[in-house]
């Protein structure tokens, strides 16, 4: 912008110089040839009559140089370098034709001219020296000054003004463009579908197309997420339905020990597979969080409702607890999958014939509260928990992958909460996720 | 009960059937909708299972087509993926429940009770033996005309016996069809619960006898 306003300003005073030039010379030349023809026309007048030099200045001489502004003119006559008639300060130093000069204080233009004169028996030479004021030069500069200046500011003005258009109008654009780049929510990977100046098609559409990519590369990743996990287990619970119906069959005490062990392991594998795609799946979505206005305790509800059956089979009860509401923009497939992980725990650690409980609260944060009756956290280990792969001491025997707890924490972190683990004084564990 | 299972996955569905026929259930296989559709015209089942992916359609269409019929079969849907999207377009199109694949056997059959004993109302599955009425999918027991509260794992293990009155059932294979591998389980555990059935049915003719070293047996005094 800067640059533009300072060539623009370069350029009008180039345009003022240059044409002020040109005319100081064009005005010069015009005054030299009106000075040089009255010059002539003295010269011309001259004759030698008798051996004497005889001249009768003509009037036209003079009225030629009369100007509006009134310039005076001054002349020499010298015969052979010897002052004859005239002004006698007006001399010329050497063989240039025209001189610039000043006289009495004002600046002169002055031509010589001289002449050769054969007599009967003598040659000599007569020389003319005229000059004359250039007030009406400099005025008629003045005026082409003046003039030539106000088409500089002219053009300086616009030049600025087309230099602040052409900013508008593509920078400005590109500004609009930038702007819409970054407003942009980190889902949204649809094309720019606003109208660009034809300049700007190739970048837009370049841009479009990378855009395009990345949103193919994320949703790929998303259903590689899926489908490994798909994959996986697949293969994994077909084994163990066929390890369970046989264990049923199998008498012998030492077989069934060996085929228990094998369910076991089985389980421990597929729900660690599982939830290293979870944790994967999470990670993924934590990087591109997409709020949804949820209700808490509807999608508690839901949850409780989809594993109750799963609980009745331990004899374990599920009771949602807490305010009636609980509104909260946050992604429900996160929650979802932590809460699933706090309550998957609880109903593992939980002894048979107890209650597990899901307290839901809206002030001064939305959390979530499970609560199980079983043995707590160890006390020693309650900090380093939510750590990956981090097991307690009294989970050897459990089924597990020691990635629930991180998985619920990194849900929490992404909604920019956290987690709290805590023991009850009566007994059991309380994990409290808050968003 | 009697199931229907459609899924065309053999491994998968040889899985399950052997499972459930451990159970005691009888299960009928379709690979194809087509195949599935005959069953439907010409047996009545109590429960279906449908897989969404078939070679010859989409399992939401059946699961359509069966709504619009008569039949109010509760039909629990197998599902692939765990996309939420998935899941809601079947509980939207008449599904009971789901499951998202692959899933643990017990899930399959938490959910397949939690189902059938919903729509528990219209079908009669309960079984009268030695002065007790007992209904395994409502889980209802009545001794001499007087109900029992029982909880799921004492429902299970009175199904159990009831599946197969004069069985020995060792403890170790109780503690199995009880308790998830993952449970922590003691003979002791299984004392109680035989104790506590033992309880329900005291006013009964059923017996649940001890036979040491080998392990239980349901007898019925005459």
């Amino acid at each position: 912008m800067l640059t533009l306003i300072g060539g623009a300003a370069v350029l009008a005073l180039l345009l003022f110089f240059t044409v002020r030039n040109y005319a100081v010379q064009v005005a010069q030349q015009g005054q030299d040839s009106i000075l040089e023809a009255s010059a002539k026309s003295m010269l011309d007048a001259a004759t030698i009559r008798d051996g004497v030099v005889e001249l009768d200045l003509p009037y036209s001489a003079f009225s030629i140089l009369s100007t509006a502004a009134d310039d005076r003119v001054f002349y020499a006559i010298l015969q052979d370098g010897n002052f004859l008639s005239g002004y006698e300060d007006l001399t010329f130093s050497d063989s240039q034709t025209f001189q610039s000069d000043y006289i009495r204080g004002s600046g002169v233009r002055k031509i010589s001219a001289s002449r050769t004169l054969i007599g009967a028996n003598r040659r000599t030479e007569l020389q003319i020296v005229v000059a004359q004021t250039k007030d009406a030069l400099s005025e008629t500069l003045d005026r082409i000054s003046r003039n030539t200046a106000l088409l500089g500011i002219g053009f300086f003005v616009l030049a600025v003004a087309l230099s602040f258009w052409a900013t508008s109008t593509t920078i400005g654009q590109l500004g609009k463009l930038t702007t819409s780049v970054t407003r942009r929510g980190p889902q949204d990977l649809s094309p720019f579908a606003k109208p660009v100046p034809r300049e700007m098609v190739p970048l837009v559409s370049s841009l479009n197309s990378l855009m395009g990519r990345l949103d193919q590369s994320l949703s790929q990743s998303e259903d590689f997420i899926a489908e490994a996990a798909h994959r996986v287990r697949t293969p994994l619970a077909t084994v163990r339905s066929y390890a369970e119906a046989t264990l049923q069959r199998v008498d012998k005490e030492e077989n069934r020990e060996a085929m228990r062990s094998m369910v076991k392991a089985i389980d421990e594998s597929s729900r660690a597979a599982g939830q290293l795609l979870d944790h994967a799946m999470i990670t993924f979505r934590a990087d591109h969080l997409e709020r949804d206005e949820i209700d808490l305790v509807d999608l508690v509800t839901d949850l409780v409702q989809r594993m109750t059956p799963i609980a009745e089979m331990k004899d374990l009860s599920l009771k949602v607890l807490g305010v009636p509401r609980a509104p909260y923009s946050g992604d429900p497939v996160l929650i979802q999958n932590a809460v699933r992980n706090l309550i998957d725990n609880a109903m593992k650690y939980g002894p048979a014939e107890s209650s597990i409980e899901i307290t839901v609260s809206a002030n001064p944060r939305p959390r979530i509260t499970v609560c199980d009756h079983g043995s707590g956290f160890p006390s020693s280990e309650i900090g380093t928990l939510t750590t990956r792969f981090q097991r307690g001491a009294n989970a050897k025997d459990t089924i597990g992958s020691g990635l629930g707890l991180t998985i619920a924490q990194d849900v929490a972190m992404a909604h920019g909460g956290g987690i709290e683990l805590e023991n009850q004084p009566e007994g059991g564990a309380c994990v409290t996720l808050s968003f | 009960m009697k199931f229907l299972l459609i899924e065309d996955n053999r491994d998968l569905a040889s899985a399950i059937i052997s499972r459930m026929r451990l159970d005691g259930h009888v299960i009928d296989h379709a690979e194809k909708l087509s195949d599935a559709a005959a069953f439907v015209e010409t047996g009545e089942y109590d429960l279906i299972l449908l897989d969404i992916m078939l070679p010859d359609g989409d399992g939401r269409d059946f699961l359509q087509q069966h709504r619009a019929s008569d039949l109010d079969t509760p039909v629990i849907v197998l599902t692939a993926r765990s996309q939420v999207s998935d899941r809601i377009g079947s509980l939207d199109l008449g599904a009971d429940d789901y499951v998202t694949k692959p899933f643990d056997h017990a899930e399959l059959e938490a959910r397949c009770r939690a189902v059938l004993r919903r729509k528990s109302g219209n079908s009669k599955t309960t079984v009268e033996i030695g002065g007790v009425v007992f209904d395994p999918v409502a889980g209802h027991l009545t001794v001499g005309g007087e109900a029992v509260t029982m909880r799921n794992r004492e429902l299970r293990l009175l199904e159990l016996f009831l599946n197969a009155p004069g069985q020995i059932f060792p403890k170790t294979k109780l503690a199995d069809r009880l308790f998830s591998y993952d449970e922590d389980v003691s003979e002791n555990a299984i004392e109680v619960y035989i104790a506590r059935l033992r309880k329900h049915l005291s006013a009964s003719n059923l017996r649940i006898i001890t036979l040491r070293g080998l392990g239980y047996r349901l007898d019925r005094d005459e």
